[in-house]
């Protein structure tokens, strides 16, 4: 219990997805122009990356190990990943409308979204359980949650500034970027 | 100019996939912490550029239209292994501490990018080309954000002290913000290069577009807008 919580908060805080792995950084960057679809976007990621730990997992484990093909992995991922993602749009389609209403716009641009496939050769390259997988993966999609939606509330704000024409636009957000990274640096001391 | 090498001064210069284009950039950010991480990062994804640009625009004619996103990730990442391998077995360091990074150069945007918008329209000698231009570009990209970033952060350049002594290094720089930092100017001197070329207010939606890997990796849409 105490190692998935170490997991839990190492991933989710101390190195965080986007802030200091660098992972995902385009939707980050794209689609933090308001909280409502930087929530949304978070909230897709949340669950791609948690079902797509354990699918991942339980793949590398039960036909990759057991028939000596685990250097196929990120071959597998990948495809695992991009067919996963249309799996779980067309379900969400059927079974949960409301919730296809909210997160399926962003559902297809999540498979070139790094954060997924690094997560799960993280899995792997750890060698976590299944379990640690699934908590590692959770973890991490609620850090990335954490920071597009921080990031969305400040650029929302930042609208309202006089800033310097050339620093228009992307650049600004980079800085905000940056200074959010000096911030989440105060949870290094917590595991 | 002929074609060839007009491929070569389209990536290196005119489309150059760092500075102008602003693709790949979760690489660019990640393993720009030294120059020498730059150059081996520039590299093996040069290298899987250029093999999957040709291989892509061999097989142009033989792989159906509705497929061919699942295609070229196949490709791709067949090559991303055979480097990744290469690379564990001759250059152990380098290997070690671009670490995760080089699997993900699967998903790099520029990759697909290429392979959608050039390789696989065009035949198979001048998208090697445009491989390699789009690959050193991104090279020289990676490196010179390296060298900055060790210059400053450092006070080295490819591992070699060259500021004196009394210097007292900056090491966010070297540090996950300092990236964010570096970038933030770089595109801001862009943007203002820009600006004094056009004199006219850069277009927001454009940066949003070329930000996303999704959109550019999926769809041509912001490709075609680019050109």
């Amino acid at each position: 219990m105490k190692e998935l919580l170490l997991i839990a908060v190492g991933s989710a805080f101390v190195n965080n997805v986007v802030l200091s792995q660098f992972l995902g950084i385009c939707p980050f960057l794209g689609v933090s122009k308001n909280v409502k679809t930087a929530a949304g976007m978070g909230g897709a990621v949340v669950f791609v990356i948690t079902i797509s730990s354990f699918v991942t997992g339980l793949i590398y484990k039960f036909i990759l190990v057991k028939t000596g093909f685990e250097y196929l992995q990120t071959i597998v991922f990948i495809l695992v990943i991009a067919a996963l993602v249309q799996f779980v749009e067309m379900f969400l389609k059927k079974v949960m409308p409301p919730l296809y209403d909210a997160l399926g716009v962003y559902l297809p641009l999540i498979t070139t979204n790094c954060a997924v496939l690094g997560v799960a050769l993280t899995n792997v390259q750890k060698s976590y359980s299944i379990l640690e997988s699934v908590v590692n993966g959770l973890a991490t999609a609620v850090g990335f949650l954490v920071s597009i939606v921080l990031m969305a509330g400040i650029r929302e704000k930042i609208e309202y500034n006089d800033i310097a024409p050339s620093f228009k636009g992307t650049p600004i957000v980079l800085v905000t970027a940056g200074l959010m990274a000096i911030a989440f640096f105060g949870f290094s001391g917590l595991i | 100019m002929n074609k060839y090498a007009e491929r070569l001064y389209n990536g290196l210069i005119k489309e150059n996939p760092t500075f102008v284009l602003m693709l790949g950039m979760c690489p660019t950010l990640a393993v720009t912490t030294s120059a020498i991480n730059g150059i081996g990062m520039g590299l093996s994804t040069t290298v899987v550029l250029i093999l999957s640009n040709m291989l892509i625009s061999m097989l142009r004619k033989i792989i159906p239209d509705s497929v061919r996103m699942p295609a070229f990730i196949v490709v791709v990442a067949s090559f991303v292994t055979m480097v990744q391998f290469l690379m564990e077995g001759f250059v152990p360091s380098l290997y070690d501490s671009l670490g995760i990074y080089i699997p993900l150069i699967v998903v790099n945007c520029i990759i697909l990018g290429r392979a959608e918008s050039y390789a696989s329209k065009n035949p198979v000698l001048l998208s090697v080309f445009d491989g390699i231009g789009m690959g050193l570009g991104f090279t020289v990209g990676l490196t010179s954000i390296g060298i900055v970033r060790e210059l400053i952060g450092a006070g080295k350049i490819f591992g070699f002290s060259v500021l004196p002594s009394s210097y007292e290094p900056i090491s966010i720089f070297i540090l996950a913000p300092g990236a964010f930092f570096v970038l933030a100017i770089l595109t801001a001197v862009q943007n203002k290069v820009k600006a004094g070329k056009k004199n006219q207010v850069q277009k927001t939606e454009e940066q949003g577009c070329s930000f996303n890997c999704a959109s550019c990796g999926n769809k041509t849409g912001c490709k075609e807008q680019e050109d």
